[in-house]
């Protein structure tokens, strides 16, 4: 501020304030009154008084699920405060009151901000060109078929995008536009080409379902969110076969020892940080580990500051501390029996010749065995007896899951009178053989090289087997007398991997203090019976290869016998928000009640082939696989190995074929044939292809973009620049050169000339003007969360409640779920002429909780293309059903609860349950259909009653199915189950109910953890309590894993495996102009404190509360070689985009790496910058796509695919950019 | 002696995560309106720190408080009645717009209304105050979270003397948050500092406010208030501070900082003390007493003689009892861990601190850790990263011991709870180093870490049988028989005492000083009549 300025608002400050007052004065100068009193003291009680306060909560993705309260006065909303009325949990425990936050806090700004959305919008040219095609034509579908078929017609509006214009619309005219764009899309495309997007449903699960139901009902493709925003911890379906689960933050309470590793509780756990607070007055210890010193760091103990990325070498050391003083030198009961009963170390794995040594194989399974015909003999794996030293196929593995044994139920983890035999090593009878194991710490190659080591081996059924427990030794470096091998000489040897010595080296954290934290973190899992627990999220599963590093921190929690139990394991805190009422939520949303299956699609490879970022992949696959594989992806590309899996059946692929599937259904009955043999013979004639192998042929583009309750454009493009010419087609920062043709895939067409504008039209539906919002064609407006009805659950706590309205939806807004079911409506009437009944054949990837997980054996990769086997739907590619979709249906399908409830039932997780009396009770409460489609059925026309539904058919919320969900689950599994919710059989959680007063839920077979007796929820406590398996292939928790594409990567094991080298992959990214000093540093992009992802960025008090914009934190030792100052103008570039914004300097930070907050707007504060002239950019200008292509593997036990669960993640941490400080006058014009 | 009760508050910085839902739901509620943009009530600071406004604290620059003169009367630092005269229409103590910061906002409309162009909109700051395009420099809270870089360190006195063991470097880095709202002082500065008579502490809960129908704008509360919490609304041309939420708190809800305190890291409750003793106590000669000066002002609730003289003194019975469940007085007194925030500034504040714990300063070499013994996991107090003197410095005065002593007993309580959840034995040793006991950690524990609801805020609700208001909500009873009929009796029977939230008029308000000068005693008056002599009897005539 120029002294100027503040002189003059000091000024206008001072002027209001002179004036003198009449009054009587006192011999000493003061004032005197004669009335008045306190009467003053009413202008405060006035502020205070309102008419009402309603009970809402905010739809925002960030686990938190706040119930608060909402005050009205006047008709106006004026200000919230947190609800401080949840139940109970228990005497000797904080509550969860109050929960919320400062950015909750401050959600009424937006009611009646100036950045509201009041109106419906679309910008001028495409409005201009609209009413001319309306003009010419009556028709709408023909109308917007003109509109899109000239190539120049569509770059005048598509070049427009985001360059501001908008022009308001109405309803009725822009709800025709958008709809007759989906019909035409559908008749000449196919429904797959459009695409919708919206997250976390469990942030606002009427709201999330509203716009899926609708895709699902006219055979859209509907994208993941958890994968794609690299929240999905890929080590959970690795390791434990699920998508996530994790313990409610009142379990923090119960922890002796708590490592805090990635995640900054206090910023992106807000409501719940206080139990982390208080369970240290309890006695807990906390760690903090993170490469700075953050509000987290105030409560620790100890802080390791590890190096960003390196977490993984950290944790290595740690386990093999852990190993070799709780399991070599000293044994510990517990664990012991831990390991040989939930874990899959005492199984016995095949070793396979090379080189003159070993190296790990395959599982040894029942079908290795002498003898074995039994049926999924290839699933069932096998240990030794220690008493008899017999080879033993123990009941729990996946060849019981789907099999039913003559005697009964065996997918259970009950050992009988078998002992497991961890170790081979000091038997008898075995032999001491050299293993090559992968290393990746050593040299600038990704793909590492080999460290000989050796473990106790012996022979089974001819096979040369050992224990995964003896491998894990030998990967951990722990060395045993006798054993071939290098291993380290001692802590100290700095010199072998896995040692806290050699980790110091690679993390910088002090190799005594890694190994006291390891010591003491399981030495109170041994005091405790496992209460030591691991906080991690987004600071570690952010990276290329954090599922190498969660894999490292989840065998923390295994060899200590702390997964499964209260107050231990895991604590994965990353977008995610579990969706309490499961199985209500997952059939009504993707439209299960009425057909069956929907288009789910893993979201990161659906964008990074539709922005066409594959064509700028730098490196191919095989520079990341171990000189220890078979070589098998040696020349392979990331586009070609995509497509691979997407004709393998183990990634969902939508768009699917080169071909309309309404036509191939039509096409097959011209033939006479089969749909799926018509498909087949076509893929093996090569008539037909995957969109996957040509994405940049016209017929395979998304067309329309549906995007509602997300951001996705600025918030969770990575890429975004890239997305930003070639989705959109306007102007773009980006500089980085396409791949040369040497690197260029084999079976993806590569077309010579990249698309630009694929997107024929882009719709987004907001409260707030976000960047996706000025990026789109059509922009409605949404009602915001004070003003509609729906449903708010989280993993963080146990409750499900209310959003109510406060006040009715202002100016020209409507709810989610009205809009949807306004634009269903215009569909089906435009479907009446141009699509009518159509037959769609839907190709679904092989599916995780199914008998699909059979289809692959050993996880050999066979590919039909290549001739390695038939193309056999189902087994070899992806499974082929055809949909009968009468188009003209959708909207009265969508009101009401469909009839394949009642015939087929509900299923979850691989468990189906009856919902019967459900439907009956439903009609009751919600009212029935008249007439129509849907004639006699529940009505959910409403939000209110689309929650009620929801209530009603999960578990979680209605003790009947709870008590049946776990009955079922019983019936395969054979062990004792449904006690767990008899409880509260006769609970029925109504709408009404959450709108009163958050309420708990109930446990059931939809979740691994129990609540029975108001326990807090921890997940796979009945998986140890109760030995139900883990849906995995040993049906035990995971260390090894055997799929094909894990040894050709080296990571059959936890391994450390460092950040990308991006300067070897792309060069030093400096351009360096003459006597302007630029810094390469590590580019990460933590959560916001001052806003979840983008929402709250822009409301003015967040802004107030901190630096009013976007800003780069670093070290003072960084800006001092820039000379930078605190607050100063820079800007940050690669080849991805650029960015500018304000330094934010500090020595919190380390040296050598910045921070921009994640998911930063770029609408705000935001100047044109010196290196592209356009206004720039978001935190996403400067990442890009990373597909780690173990990431695409399916088709395979605990591989195989389900939504959200697997699949290739969005990771954008192992990014660097270059930083400059720039001219200090801005141009925002 | 006279026994007055005050609504007070502590904050156990220890739990306090920063978030600062605390500044936003305060904004939201009560200063969310023109003139009080740049206004923040309640704001935390992230320590060390410049602070809001910026080196508020330094008071060599600022003059609040008070001091005491040669002969060792308290006077405010500032000066008396003279030099306010002499500066009225400029007061060299005064914070200017820039010492806080200037409003903006941005041209958000702009996002929606921009033409078609050829680049993509971005909306820019604006002053809130002259509209015009601006560029942030300082906000509310505009060094969150750096830790005291180089140049907002420089600006947070309780640096001063201790360069030797902070070094702004990434290795020693330590930070910490103090939130703050009002301190509703016993010995308010800012009262006295008032040439217009319109600020008063109430007579039933202690609150400061400010009467708006009085205040004509000269701001010297704001100059007089050593914590700067005391702001001038632009547009109404008055002074404006935190009222404490007196409007939930007569109602027995906790002030909207504290209900909505995410941390839990606030408590609510009821203190006695002895109007009387406060004077002596704020002009203790040595700094460093002040902290046990103002202790000793505090009366046990448990003492039946302390109940019946507060009974005497017309504090009801159940605001009595309110006081014996008080959470702030088992922190304050019972436990001894709550501190005042700058005693030094004498003005006895109300609003009191658990200094936080830290992690250890060296992760190899920390003391106190044994490598061969894995269950002894904490580290010593001394070895933290907070040096002990700079809380010392924002909470005794910089006597170190009282600080080590609280940091000590969190540190025994943590151990001994640790004890407990592993059936060890307690220890001895490690209790009766901080002078604590079992139990006395056990309930402690119950009250920082459990802390629920009721247990937090123990707020008993204003009387208000006595007031018009019963008249205005009842009328129906203004008849023969009604409470009209009843009041009719009082009038012959003895005068009952004033309760608390009575709106006891006045009266008895001036006491003789040590030096024999008749002074105007602030506690005891309610704002509705006049206080001569407010600044001493020597300064009583004007020049």
């Amino acid at each position: 501020m120029s002294s100027d300025r503040s002189g003059e608002a000091l000024d206008r400050l001072m002027r209001s304030a002179q004036y003198f007052f009449p009054g009587e004065q006192s011999p000493d100068r003061r004032v005197l009154y004669r009335d008045g009193g306190r009467a003053a003291e009413e202008f405060y009680r006035e502020r205070w008084r309102h008419d009402r306060e309603v009970r809402s909560t905010h739809g925002v993705n960030c686990t938190g699920s706040c119930s608060w309260r909402v005050f009205v006065k006047d008709g106006i909303i004026t200000w919230e405060t947190q609800a401080t009325d949840y139940p109970s949990v228990g005497p000797d425990s904080p509550e969860y009151e109050p929960r919320g936050c400062p950015r909750g806090a401050a959600f009424s700004w937006y009611t009646y901000s100036p950045t509201r959305i009041r109106y419906p919008y679309v910008r001028r040219p495409l409005l201009q060109l609209w009413r001319q095609a309306r003009a010419r034509s009556d028709d709408p579908v023909e109308a917007w078929q003109w509109l899109t078929s000239d190539p120049e017609r569509r770059a005048l509006y598509k070049r427009a995008r985001g360059k501001g214009g908008f022009v308001r619309a109405t309803w009725r005219e822009v709800v025709e536009l958008v709809a007759a764009a989906q019909v035409d899309t559908v008749k000449r495309y196919g429904p797959d080409r459009i695409v919708g997007f919206s997250p976390i449903p469990a942030m606002s699960i009427a709201s999330y379902s509203a716009g899926t139901r609708y895709l699902s009902m006219i055979g859209g493709t509907i994208s993941s969110f958890y994968d794609w925003y690299a929240d999905l911890p890929m080590a959970s379906p690795q390791v434990f076969g699920d998508q996530t689960d994790v313990p409610e933050s009142g379990d923090w309470w119960n922890a002796g020892y708590l490592i805090v590793w990635g995640t900054n509780l206090p910023i992106t756990r807000t409501p719940d940080a206080h139990f982390m607070t208080e369970a240290r007055y309890r006695g807990q210890k906390v760690v903090v580990v993170s490469p700075d010193y953050g509000d987290h760091t105030k409560f620790a103990d100890d802080w390791l500051a590890a190096v960003p990325g390196t977490d993984g070498a950290l944790a290595m050391a740690m386990g093999h501390v852990i190993l070799t003083e709780f399991y070599r030198d000293r044994r510990v009961p517990r664990f012991t029996e831990y390991a040989k009963t939930y874990t899959d170390l005492p199984f016995l794995v095949r070793l396979r010749e090379r080189d003159g040594a070993y190296v790990p194989d395959k599982f040894l399974t029942a079908a290795d065995l002498p003898g074995a015909d039994e049926e999924a003999a290839e699933f069932k794996t096998v240990l030794l007896d220690a008493a008899t030293g017999e080879p033993v196929v123990p009941n729990g593995s996946l060849g019981f899951r789907w099999t039913s044994p003559e005697d009964g139920p065996r997918w259970n983890l009950g050992l009988d009178d078998v002992d497991p035999l961890l170790t081979l090593y000091g038997r008898p009878g075995g032999e001491a053989v050299a293993v090559d194991l992968p290393r990746f710490d050593a040299g600038p190659e990704e793909s590492g090289g080999a460290v000989r080591r050796g473990v106790p081996a012996t022979r089974v059924g001819g096979h040369l087997v050992t224990t995964v427990f003896d491998l894990v030794m030998a990967q951990y470096a722990v060395g045993r007398a006798g054993l071939p091998g290098q291993w380290p000489t001692g802590y100290d040897d700095a010199d072998t991997p896995c040692t806290p010595a050699w980790q110091e080296a690679v993390t910088s954290v002090p190799a005594k203090a890694a190994a006291r934290v390891a010591r003491e973190f399981a030495r109170n899992a041994e005091r405790t019976g496992g209460r030591s627990m691991i906080a991690m999220g987004a600071g570690t599963n952010h990276w290329f290869h954090s599922d190498q590093i969660y894999r490292a921190f989840l065998s923390l929690t295994m060899l200590t016998g702390s997964q499964g139990v209260n107050g231990g394991g895991w604590a994965h805190y990353v977008g995610q928000e579990k969706v309490r009422p499961l199985t209500g939520w997952f059939h009504l949303a993707f439209g299960l009640d009425w057909q069956r299956p929907t288009r789910h699609m893993v979201g990161t490879p659906l964008f990074w082939l539709a922005t066409d970022q594959w064509r700028y992949e730098a490196f191919p696959a095989d520079v990341l696989t171990s000189p220890l594989g078979r070589g098998r992806l040696a020349g392979r590309t990331l586009p070609d190995l995509n497509a691979l899996a997407a004709r393998l059946g183990w990634m969902p692929s939508h768009p699917t074929f080169d071909r309309n599937p309404l036509d191939l259904c039509d096409d097959a009955q011209r033939a006479g044939k089969d749909v799926a043999d018509h498909i087949v013979d076509e893929l093996k004639a090569g008539r037909l292809r995957f969109a996957a192998e040509d994405p940049d042929d016209p017929a395979n583009f998304p067309r329309v973009l549906l995007i509602w309750r997300a951001n996705l454009f600025a918030s969770s493009m990575k890429g975004h620049e890239y997305m930003l010419r070639h989705l959109l087609g306007t102007d773009d920062a980006m500089t980085a050169p396409e791949t040369p043709p040497v690197l260029r895939p084999q079976d993806v067409t590569w077309r010579e000339e990249a698309p630009v504008g694929k997107l024929d039209l882009s719709v987004a539906v907001d409260f707030r003007m976000t960047s996706t919002c000025l990026f789109s064609d059509v922009v409605l407006p949404a009602a915001t969360w004070y003003e509609k009805f729906d449903l708010s659950s989280t993993d963080l706590h146990p409750f499900v409640h209310a959003f109510n309205p406060a006040i009715a939806p202002p100016w020209q807004t409507r709810s989610d779920f009205d809009i949807f079911h306004t634009l269903a409506a215009e569909f089906s009437r435009l479907a009446a002429t141009h699509l009518g009944v159509r037959r769609d054949v839907v190709a679904a990837p092989l599916a995780h909780d199914t008998p699909d997980e059979l289809a692959q054996p050993h996880g050999v990769v066979r590919d039909w293309k290549a001739g390695e086997c038939e193309p056999v739907p189902g087994r070899t590619m992806p499974r082929l059903t055809v949909v009968e979709r009468d188009y003209t249906k959708v909207a009265e399908k969508m009101a009401a609860v469909g009839p394949l409830l009642d015939t087929l039932g509900t299923a979850t997780k691989g468990v189906t349950w009856h919902p019967g009396e459900e439907i009956d009770d439903l009609r009751a409460r919600n009212g029935v259909v008249r007439g129509g489609v849907a004639d006699g059925r529940p009505s959910i026309a409403r939000d209110d009653q689309f929650c009620e539904a929801v209530l009603a058919l999960s578990g979680t919320t209605n003790g009947r199915l709870a008590v049946a969900s776990l009955r079922a689950l019983e019936k395969r599994t054979g062990v004792p189950l449904a006690d767990l919710a008899e409880e509260r059989s006769g609970d029925r959680i109504t709408f009404e109910d959450t709108r009163v007063q958050p309420r708990a839920v109930i446990t059931s077979a939809e979740w691994s953890g129990t609540e029975s007796g108001g326990r807090r929820y921890s997940p796979f406590t009945v998986n140890v309590e109760r030995l139900k398996p883990w849906h995995t292939l040993t049906g035990r928790q995971h260390f090894f894993l055997d799929h094909d594409w894990m040894a050709e990567f080296g990571e059959q094991l936890p391994v450390y495996r460092p950040p990308l080298n991006m300067l070897a992959h792309v060069g030093d990214p400096r351009r360096n102009p003459a006597g302007h000093p630029e810094l390469v540093v590590r580019y990460l992009t933590p959560h916001s404190k001052w806003s979840i992802h983008s929402e709250y960025q822009e409301n003015l008090h967040m802004l107030t509360l901190f630096r009013g914009g976007p800003g780069i934190w670093m070290s003072p030792l960084d800006a001092e070689k820039i000379q930078v100052a605190d607050n100063d103008w820079i800007e940050a570039y690669n080849r991805n985009g650029v960015v500018a914004c304000r330094a934010v300097v500090t020595h919190r930070m380390p040296e050598g790496t910045v921070f921009m907050y994640h998911t930063m707007d770029r609408h705000l504060n935001v100047p044109r910058t010196e290196t592209s002239g356009l206004h720039g950019g978001g935190d996403n200008s400067l990442t890009r796509l990373l597909i780690k292509p173990t990431h695409l593997i399916g088709g395979y036990a605990q591989f195989s695919y389900a939504f959200n669960y697997i699949g290739p993640t969005g990771n954008q941490r192992d990014e660097i950019t270059v930083i400059r400080r720039r001219a200090q006058e801005v141009d925002f014009q | 002696m006279k026994v007055m009760a005050q609504v007070a508050m502590v904050m156990n910085l220890d739990k306090c995560i920063g978030c600062h839902t605390c500044s936003v739901t305060c904004k939201q509620t009560w200063t969310n309106r023109p003139g009080t943009e740049y206004v923040w009530f309640n704001n935390v600071e992230t320590k060390p720190g410049a602070g809001y406004p910026r080196r508020y604290e330094d008071q060599e620059k600022w003059k609040g408080g008070w001091t005491l003169d040669r002969r060792g009367r308290l006077r405010l630092k500032a000066g008396g009645r003279l030099r306010k005269l002499l500066t009225l229409f400029h007061n060299p103590d005064m914070p200017s717009l820039d010492d806080f910061y200037e409003p903006w906002t941005y041209d958000y409309q702009s996002l929606t209304t921009a033409p078609l162009s050829d680049t993509f909109p971005s909306a820019r700051p604006k002053s809130q105050l002259t509209g015009r395009d601006m560029r942030p420099v300082h906000g509310p809270n505009w060094d969150d979270d750096l830790a005291g870089a180089a140049e907002y360190a420089a600006a947070d006195p309780n640096l001063r003397g201790l360069a030797e063991r902070v070094r702004l470097e990434f290795e020693h880095t330590f930070m910490f948050y103090l939130p703050r709202i009002c301190e509703h002082c016993l010995n308010p500065s800012c009262v006295a500092s008032c040439p217009s008579g319109a600020m008063y502490k109430r007579e039933e809960d202690g609150i400061v406010l400010v009467d708006e129908d009085r205040c004509r704008g000269w701001r010297f509360c704001v100059s007089g208030c050593p914590y700067k919490k005391v702001y001038f609304n632009h547009r109404t041309g008055k002074a404006e501070k935190c009222t404490f939420c007196y409007p939930r708190i007569e109602a027995g809800q906790p002030t909207i900082c504290a209900e909505t305190c995410v941390g839990r890291l606030r408590h609510l409750g009821v203190m006695l003390y002895d109007a009387d003793a406060v004077l002596d106590a704020a002009s203790v000669q040595d700094d460093k007493d002040l902290y046990e000066a103002q202790l000793s002002v505090f009366l046990d609730p448990h003492e039946d003689w302390v109940r019946e003289a507060a009974a005497r003194d017309g504090i009801a019975h159940d605001w009595i009892e309110a006081a014996r469940r008080s959470p702030v007085y088992a922190l304050i007194k019972e436990h001894r861990v709550a501190l005042p925030l700058h005693p030094e500034y004498r003005t006895m504040p109300m609003v009191w601190y658990v200094p936080p714990l830290s992690p250890v300063a060296d992760a190899v070499h920390a003391t106190g850790y044994h490598d061969d013994d894995p269950d002894r996991i904490f580290a010593a107090i001394d070895a933290l990263r907070i040096p002990v003197e700079y809380l010392a410095n924002l909470f005794t005065a910089g006597d170190t011991a009282v600080v080590e002593g609280v940091l000590r007993k969190l540190t025994a309580m943590r151990g001994h709870m640790r004890a407990k959840q592993l059936g060890d034995p307690a220890d001895r040793r490690l209790l009766e180093r901080a002078g604590a006991t079992a139990d006395g950690v056990e309930d402690l524990y119950r009250l920082l870490a459990v802390a629920k609801y009721d247990e937090r805020y123990v707020i008993p609700k204003t009387h208000a049988e006595g007031s018009g208001a019963l008249m205005a909500q009842h009328c129906s009873l203004d008849r023969p028989g009604g409470v009209a009929d009843l009041a009719s009796h009082d009038e012959v029977d003895p005068a009952p005492p004033e309760l608390p939230g009575l709106a006891a008029p006045g009266g008895g308000a001036h006491f003789r000083d040590s030096d024999g000068q008749v002074r105007f005693n602030l506690l005891g008056w309610n704002g509705s009549a006049p206080a001569p002599g407010l600044f001493g009897g020597t300064e009583g005539s004007a020049p």
